[in-house]
């Protein structure tokens, strides 16, 4: 095919293409034709681009990923918290035996640090009340369980003795017994499976994320103000407990972090931006270095938990106080309160907040009702629309002030960053995997999600291995349940895959 | 809500009547999304769900519908020899048109709805969806003088043994409306091939298709259509195949709600456009000397990239996996097309070719990612 073939056919082309065959017809559907490219091209340009601001920082920049805009974040300054109510509660740890040994008995008095229980299978990994005062109860769930064990605070805050260690003589051994007997070793979370490391596992490296991209999650540098020593002490104390190095995930979106992270000593430093879930400790991992398999074993922890391990080492107390964030459409004041572990929720709300309760943030959270407490590792609380009704012709309605993701509708197409209101209805009914593309876009890893469900699905564990399970945890695909057009639930898939590789 | 309370209290028993539960529940989800809340984690559900996104297929095919209403009729007239022109008895045209088309739709509706209705009562599920899209399809992918009896065999046999028999929506190997086309053309050729089924009505009436002349070489085609007619589609074929500009409507609005893949749709037209100029560059036969955009126009390729290519279950389900898989359907097909006269729409058979090899491309796309795990570790 020369040019000069198509020099004599390309009028004849063009004619074929802008005849007037049909007068009207034609620029009709031209126009329609050409609306609909616009919008497309529109929509390829109205596509958010995540925020990035660390200048001379190397700044890994996540694309993928979403934002949820939801009304009620938590703004100003901590306000103290009028809570009497605190439980820990064994069922928080997936793994550990179901009925653990209870050291206390209903109307003992406990000091902060006292042990509460500890877990039959590993006698030495203790749990310690956040609290000093009265254990009022002990809930049991089902098959006799230990469901929680409440305490209420006398308010004095008496703390039990705890000794002294110098943190560079101290050989790891004696360190990690020092942690474990003083109720901080729960604290740690070891990926893959999310469950308490053993006590005398030594992970590769030690990864601690320094900003929660979650909806309406807390703000770190208001959870880490006044506690800037500790955290330091902290990641110390973490670079005695590994083999590799301390890795701090920091948040390269905004200009300026806490310098509590931003000068952090002895640890690397990787700045992230993105989307939510690029402040998820799994996808930080992956990014910097990556869980190959079952055992290889790195260990992760929240900023908060560092605090409370730096505290016990550095003021020889155990301090599990939390800053706690209460977000949602259904607050009225979205704010920030200062408490301890396992606070009551309905004491934290006061009055506040009507609609369905989350303990921990609307992606990953707990259902939970007002006399329930906060779960172990959670500094959020979100209340948002039950959203119970029915929706008329709900499949076909062309737009919604509603999040979304998805381009049949006229807010996926052009994302706003306005806050909008949120419900928990489902918005459709559960089906088979149809749609393929959706879950990769909204996870930032170099991961099949959709394969890797189906693997788990059809029990081929080789497969899953393969396709990267161990790197994964509930809340880093979270993201692709909340954009999945069939509705499936991908952390309970996600889990039940874990929980057979981890029996095995 | 009055509209709502009627419903609820209508609802019939899923014990005592279980098929009937079915259909109702089937017709009620249509008309409210439930109130249904997941007890856990995620609490927050994009609003989106699979009605929507079928749905929002079946609008794309709407343009076609009613194109494929006039154009029967048109066709019919002309060769009548009565109201040649365009636009002279639109009316008449359109009214003829639609006595042929909507009694398909309705069959290929009720057949594969009622089949999708029965086994989802066996098993208990909900209705899905899959099938609306699929029984609009299969019409327009008909000539418009099928005969019925030979229509409900087709969609009996596509949705019974293509899909039902691999579980139902999401499951299926094969795309179902091709299945259904296939079937048609190879167990009764005469009804859907040959110069004297394009024209509805008329007998005897030997309406060629572009395909059917062009193993004669291009000026063979343009003997008896314009370039023109062609991209309009005022030219005998499938009911819904033959308007190129409606089909790129559909296409574009599809790609703009993510409902199809682009990079299906993409790989294709380079899949064929490359194929294409191989074939000019050899020129052999009169059929390959026929310049490659021409390919475009003849025939049912837009048509079948935009809409038969893009089934997200049938397809390749890996960024990588489409690629490939729209690079060899746009291939394959030309290919089928230009060396074997005696299948003319080499689409729907490299479509159902390419749909079975698409689980092993992205079984090697997948291969690779596991590799890099496996050997970093």
């Amino acid at each position: 095919m020369s040019i000069a073939f198509l020099s004599t056919n390309l009028p004849f082309l063009l004619v074929a293409v802008f005849g007037t065959m049909f007068p009207v017809l034609s620029y009709v559907v031209y126009g329609l034709i050409g609306l609909l490219a616009l919008l497309y091209i529109g929509s390829i340009f109205s596509q958010k681009k995540p925020t990035v601001s660390g200048a001379g920082k190397n700044v890994k920049v996540l694309k993928k990923g979403f934002d949820i805009p939801v009304k009620g974040t938590p703004q100003g300054e901590v306000l103290a918290a009028q809570t009497t109510k605190f439980a820990i509660q064994p069922k928080n740890f997936p793994y550990i035996f179901p009925i653990p040994k209870v050291t206390v008995a209903v109307g003992d008095h406990v000091d902060v640090g006292d042990i509460l229980f500890y877990d039959r299978d590993h006698p030495k990994v203790k749990f310690a009340t956040p609290v000093s005062g009265k254990v009022v109860d002990i809930h049991r769930g089902a098959k006799r369980s230990i469901a929680e064990i409440i305490i209420e605070a006398d308010g004095r805050q008496t703390h039990r003795d705890v000794k002294s260690i110098n943190l560079d003589a101290i050989s790891r051994e004696d360190l990690v017994d020092f942690l474990a007997e003083n109720g901080v070793w729960p604290m740690i979370n070891q990926r893959p499976y999310d469950v308490i490391p053993e006590l005398d596992a030594v992970p590769r490296d030690i990864f601690v994320t320094t900003f929660d991209t979650a909806p309406l999650a807390p703000d770190a540098a208001k959870v880490v103000a006044g506690k800037e020593v500790a955290f330091q002490k902290g990641l110390d104390v973490l670079r005695k407990l590994t083999s590799g190095k301390v890795h701090l995930g920091l948040d390269g979106r905004v200009a300026k972090v806490s310098s509590a992270f931003s000068d952090a000593t002895g640890v690397e430093k990787h700045w992230f931006a993105g989307f939510h879930p690029a402040g998820n400790v799994g996808v930080q991992i992956h990014h910097t270095a990556p869980i190959k398999n079952g055992e290889d074993v790195v260990w992760t922890l929240g900023v908060q938990e560092v605090c409370s391990i730096g505290s016990l080492v550095d003021g020889q107390k155990y301090d599990a106080s939390r800053v706690v964030a209460i977000g949602g459409n259904k607050v009225d004041k979205p704010r920030y309160v200062q408490t301890y572990m396992g606070a009551n929720i309905g004491e934290l709300l006061a009055g506040d907040g009507h609609g369905r309760i989350i303990s921990g943030d609307m992606l990953t959270g707990e259902k939970k009702e007002r006399g329930e407490f906060l779960n172990y590792f959670d500094d959020q609380i979100t209340v948002i629309d039950e959203g119970d009704y029915y929706e008329m012709f709900g499949w076909a309605i062309p737009t919604k002030k509603t999040p979304t993701v998805s381009r049949t509708y006229l807010k996926g197409m052009f994302p706003s960053t306005k806050p909008m209101d949120i419900d928990a209805n489902y918005h459709g009914e559960k089906r088979a995997f149809v749609l393929t593309g959706e879950y990769e876009r909204m996870l930032p890893m170099d991961i099949y999600p959709q394969h890797l469900m189906k693997a788990i699905i059809a029990a081929d564990y080789e497969k899953m291995e393969g396709l990267g399970i161990h790197e994964l945890s509930e809340e880093d695909i979270a993201l692709c349940e909340f954009a999945c057009t069939s509705k499936q639930p991908l952390q309970k898939i996600l889990r039940q895959g874990l929980t057979e590789l981890y029996s095995e | 809500m009055g509209l709502l309370d009627f419903f609820k209290k209508i609802e019939p028993d899923k014990q005592k009547s279980g098929f009937l539960h079915t259909l109702y529940d089937g017709f009620f989800t249509f008309m409210f999304v439930p109130n249904s809340r997941p007890k856990n984690a995620v609490h927050v559900h994009d609003h989106t769900d699979l009605k929507r996104t079928m749905i929002f297929v079946v609008y794309a095919l709407i343009p076609l519908y009613i194109f494929g209403m006039y154009n029967v009729g048109h066709q019919h007239y002309l060769a009548a020899g009565e109201m040649t022109g365009l636009t002279e008895g639109l009316g008449a045209k359109f009214l003829y048109g639609a006595m042929k088309v909507l009694p398909i739709y309705v069959i290929s509706m009720v057949v594969g709805l009622g089949i999708e209705f029965y086994f989802a009562y066996k098993k208990g599920h909900g209705i899905e969806e899959g099938y609306l899209v699929t029984g609009a399809l299969i019409p327009l992918i008909m000539p418009a003088s099928i005969p019925y009896w030979i229509l409900i065999l087709a969609v009996v046999f596509a949705v019974v043994l293509g899909k039902e028999a691999f579980g139902g929506t999401g499951m299926n190997v094969v795309n179902i409306a091709l299945l259904a086309r296939v079937f048609v053309f190879f167990a009764y050729p005469g009804s859907i091939s040959g110069d004297t089924v394009w024209v509805d009505g008329v007998d005897g009436y030997a309406g060629a298709t572009p395909l059917g002349l062009a193993p004669d070489g291009w000026q063979a085609v343009l003997q008896h259509y314009t370039p023109e007619q062609m991209w309009w589609g005022t030219i005998p074929g499938s009911i819904g195949e033959t308007s190129k500009p409606l089909i790129i409507l559909g296409a574009l609005f599809l790609l703009l709600s993510r409902i199809a893949s682009w990079r299906i749709m993409l790989g294709g037209v380079i899949g064929m456009v490359l194929m294409g100029l191989i074939f000019n560059a050899w020129g052999a036969t009169p059929y390959m000397n026929i310049p490659w955009y021409y390919h475009f126009y003849m025939g049912s390729f837009l048509f079948a990239i935009a809409f038969m290519a893009t089934d997200p279950v049938t397809a390749a389900s890996t960024n990588k996996g489409k690629w490939i898989y729209g690079l060899l359907i746009g291939a394959f097909g030309l290919i089928i097309r230009v060396f074997n006269p005696a299948y003319p729409e080499g689409w729907m058979l490299a479509i159902l070719l390419i749909n079975v090899f698409a689980p092993l491309m992205d079984y090697f796309v997948l291969q690779s990612n596991m590799k890099k795990r496996l050997k970093s570790a």
